[in-house]
């Protein structure tokens, strides 16, 4: 996916190893699933590849956005909060609908309404976010780590810490389907799979062909210069925090409609997945540099990393200590390559 | 100031020194005495050697030939420490202290006073006091250098030295940063100073200020002194005489192009420091179609604070119009999209993308020309980057090349490149030919009178007096904020360049009518 070739030479090392660091997430992909295809039992079967397929989906969903965010030299930490509250608001919408006191009366929105609205919802906690970094200066890694707290604070108080159970609708309320979007399999394939892929090559298509695309990695390359440049940086600093919070939605929405509920703890921890996708897919978390492809290739990385050790029987504990390794494994790797090549790599 | 120093005694001498870098010869066999109680001023052009001496003076660099005598004895500095140790102390020019920690802990950074593991608090203090006190400020001990206005965080690093005991006291071009009445303290510290026997070695431009405050004038050339008398006995002609040499009486440049309506116009702009102090202030000036003005002056003088005023990066007061109209108030990009750039006197940090390729640099501006249906064409952009490389003879293979791997001067062309892909009405250049080589510094003023000739309006700034007199159309010099001199260069005098560069304003029928026209 759009991996911007790059010609440099690097005298005095071999161009087979500067080719095996550079494609080392692929690489760590095979090595990773060849080792589960061996030892974990039932592996291959068609059911664990798809549930396998859908938690892939989420991590590459988010780490789209969250691939934008850190491309400016940014981070979102929101965005696990902002999945939960985005499921618990359409879960809200679906079974209570949405009550218009002033006319005493309770409207239940189609399923396709519900989702734009948790999704615009996501667009606008990015749009704060934005602002909080843009106009009032705060550090990306502290405003999203306030809306952190906010959001999941605002996903239990929409039910006081209950969940919405049976998001299934009903005919006469026209506000049925809800579950299709996680559950369905339009030619074989997982919807939110689906989702994914047309995703990812618009995110990469946008990332390398639109003059938006050039200046997120102009401002994480150099914002001051960026600026003088005529780049209107607040602006695109903003946009990219609006997008990664419509891709967390999404996320959330997803999520509720896979369990057919929505939990006010549901997207806890995912930011740290996402972030896990984005630097294992080559991106430099001083921005400037990396890949909407190496980001989706992270996050099969990390999705089968996760059910591959679950499906061995490897307790939750060492599960985290592997994962943890690798993460920093690929960062020293990322070092490395800087150093042999110190190529640019965009696309 | 000047009585009684003609024969105080040499602290410090330097015999034979020579110093090269790769293939430069930075100074070539240079002799400089430094006398007790006296103020020993080094002037010369950017480039002439004075800032190697004063660093090998200060044991930041070792001589590859030379000897040192400190009170008649050799002496070798292998550290600005082992320097300090032996009473050398040195102010850059860029101040090197930790704005989050306290004067105290400045005027003691990295050499404090321990008692066993434990920093001795109440000897530091008391010394700090000492050295505060000498300087008579009333600077606290617990302020922190960040709230500390620049001409303070000066008195900070003279302290610092003076806390080692300093007999001899090397400052480097100190003024440059100042308002006038901090120069004026400073003045009287220097006074205070020279009466308790230190020996001062003082680093200026500013020739007035020379004439002021100095004993002994040292002034270099290339590497070499070519001049070294009692302040007394000298004149400002002299001074400027023995700093241009002979190569300085090159005739000026004759006017070239027929200049147009004017393109850029600046009225009143006052720009100011965070404290008030204004940087910039109502300055009026205009720059024609197919006109290169230069603006020359001083380090502190104001230009670069100009520019980034004139282009928005920084706010102030004022009218600034393009074309006829206003653009001041409008955001950066948008006076980008008027066609009005500017190539930032740092490359590094204000200018290049270090993970854009070549063609990522040229083409950022321009990016919504190439992108009409809001894609952008990868062969419009390849061919526009080609077209760009070619034109200004950017030595790059493809616009691949990571911009990394290009010289000061290519990567300088890149930067350019960038405006003149965008069709830019004018571009204001900040220094263009600092960190660049000798042939490219010629490429790109090649390139800037293709520019002119073709109708653009350039504003570009320089310290470097003949780069001036060979560029411009129109020479404005600017002192301490102001327009002290505009005048065509046809009728550009040097010695009358640099005393206007020194504060000394001269007035130009010619220009003068030019710079009120639009009243």
């Amino acid at each position: 996916m759009a991996t911007a070739p790059t010609s440099s030479a690097s005298p005095g090392r071999s161009p087979i190893l500067v080719g095996l660091i550079r494609l080392r997430a692929l690489i760590a992909l095979l090595v990773v699933f060849l080792f589960f295809v061996v030892l974990a039992p039932h592996f291959l079967s068609i059911g664990s590849l798809l549930i396998m397929a859908k938690h892939i989906a989420i991590i590459a969903v988010l780490g789209i956005g969250m691939t934008y965010v850190i491309l400016t030299g940014g981070i979102d930490l929101s965005v696990g909060s902002i999945a939960g509250l985005a499921g618990m608001v359409a879960g809200a919408l679906i079974l209570n609908g949405l009550t218009l006191t002033s006319f005493g009366l309770v409207i239940y929105p189609s399923v396709p309404l519900v989702v734009l609205i948790a999704v615009l919802l996501g667009g606008a906690i990015g749009l704060a976010n934005g602002t909080l970094v843009t106009r009032f200066g705060v550090a990306p890694f502290i405003a999203t780590l306030g809306m952190l707290y906010v959001a999941r604070g605002a996903a239990l108080l929409l039910s006081g810490g209950a969940t919405f159970p049976n998001l299934i609708g009903s005919p006469e309320l026209g506000n049925e389907g809800f579950a299709l979007l996680g559950a369905s399999r339009p030619l074989g394939v997982p919807a939110p799979v689906l989702l994914m892929i047309v995703l990812a090559l618009i995110a990469a298509f946008v990332a390398t062909r639109t003059p938006f695309g050039r200046y997120v990695y102009a401002v994480g390359g150099n914002a001051r210069a960026a600026l003088l440049s005529g780049v209107r940086v607040s602006r695109v600093t903003t946009i990219v925090y609006v997008i990664s919070g419509m891709c967390a939605a999404l996320v959330g929405v997803l999520v509720a409609s896979d369990l057919v509920s929505a939990h006010p703890a549901s997207g806890q921890a995912f930011e740290l997945s996402a972030i896990a996708a984005v630097v294992l897919g080559g991106a430099s978390l001083a921005g400037g540099r990396g890949t909407i492809g190496g980001t989706i290739i992270g996050a099969c990385v990390i999705g089968t990393l996760s059910d591959g050790m679950v499906m061995m029987g490897v307790s939750e504990f060492w599960q985290m200590v592997i994962k943890g390794t690798v993460i920093v494994a690929a960062v020293i790797l990322d070092q490395l390559q800087g150093r042999i090549s110190g190529a640019s790599d965009r696309g | 100031m000047t009585q009684a120093t003609t024969m105080t005694p040499v602290a410090l001498r330097a015999t034979g020194m020579v110093k090269s870098y790769g293939g430069t010869r930075a100074l070539r066999g240079v002799d400089f005495a430094v006398h007790r109680g006296a103020v020993n001023v080094l002037i010369g052009e950017n480039g002439a050697g004075k800032s190697t001496l004063m660093r090998i003076l200060a044991g930041v660099e070792q001589p590859d030939q030379g000897t040192l005598l400190l009170d008649g004895t050799p002496v070798t500095f292998r550290s600005v420490r082992d320097a300090a140790r032996q009473g050398i102390g040195i102010v850059f020019q860029e101040l090197n202290l930790c704005p989050n920690l306290s004067v105290v802990e400045n005027i003691f950074l990295g050499r404090s006073v321990a008692r066993g593991i434990w920093i001795d608090r109440a000897t530091e203090r008391t010394r700090a006091a000492e050295a505060l006190r000498r300087l008579k400020t009333d600077i606290g001990l617990d302020t922190l250098v960040a709230d500390l206005r620049i001409g303070q965080q000066q008195i900070v690093e003279i302290a610092r030295a003076l806390a080692e005991d300093a007999s001899i006291l090397i400052l480097d071009e100190p003024t440059s940063a100042l308002s006038e009445s901090e120069v004026a303290t400073l003045f009287e510290i220097i006074g205070e100073l020279r009466r308790n026997g230190v020996g001062i070695v003082y680093i200026s431009h500013r020739l007035e200020e020379l004439m002021r405050i100095g004993d002994h004038i040292t002034v270099m050339r290339d590497g070499m002194v070519v001049g070294s008398a009692p302040v007394a006995a000298v004149s400002v002609p002299w001074i400027i005489e023995q700093m241009l040499g002979e190569e300085g009486a090159l005739p000026p440049q004759a006017a070239r192009v027929a200049v147009g309506a004017p393109v850029l116009e600046i009225e009143g702009a006052t720009v100011r420091r965070r404290d008030g102090a204004a940087l910039v202030s109502s300055l009026t000036l205009t720059a024609r179609a197919g006109e290169i003005v230069a603006i020359y002056g001083l380090l502190g003088a104001g230009r670069t604070e100009l520019l980034e005023y004139v282009c928005g990066a920084r706010t102030g007061e004022g009218v600034v119009r393009l074309n006829g109209a206003r653009i001041d108030g409008l955001a950066i990009a948008e006076r980008v999209a008027r066609r009005l750039l500017l190539v930032p006197e740092d490359r590094q940090r204000d200018g290049l993308f270090p993970n854009l390729g070549v063609g990522g640099n040229l083409s950022l501006s321009c990016l919504s020309d190439l992108a009409p249906r809001g894609l952008v064409s990868a062969r419009a952009e390849a061919g526009a980057v080609d077209g760009m490389i070619e034109r200004l003879g950017i030595k790059a293979l493809s616009g691949e090349t990571p911009i990394g791997a290009l010289s000061g001067g290519n990567q300088q062309k890149v930067v350019i490149g960038r405006c003149l892909m965008r069709g830019p009405a004018a571009i204001l250049l900040d220094e263009p030919s600092r960190g660049v080589d000798v042939g490219a510094r010629a490429e790109i003023f090649e390139a800037m009178r293709a520019l002119s000739a073709g109708g653009i309006a350039i504003l570009f700034t320089t310290s470097d007096l003949m780069e001036a007199l060979t560029v411009a159309d129109r020479i404005v010099v600017m002192a301490m904020g102001r327009v002290t001199a505009d005048l065509p260069v046809s009728d550009a005098d040097q010695a009358l360049l640099v005393r206007a560069a020194n504060g000394t304003r001269v007035e130009h029928d010619a220009s003068a009518s030019a710079a009120h026209s639009f009243h």
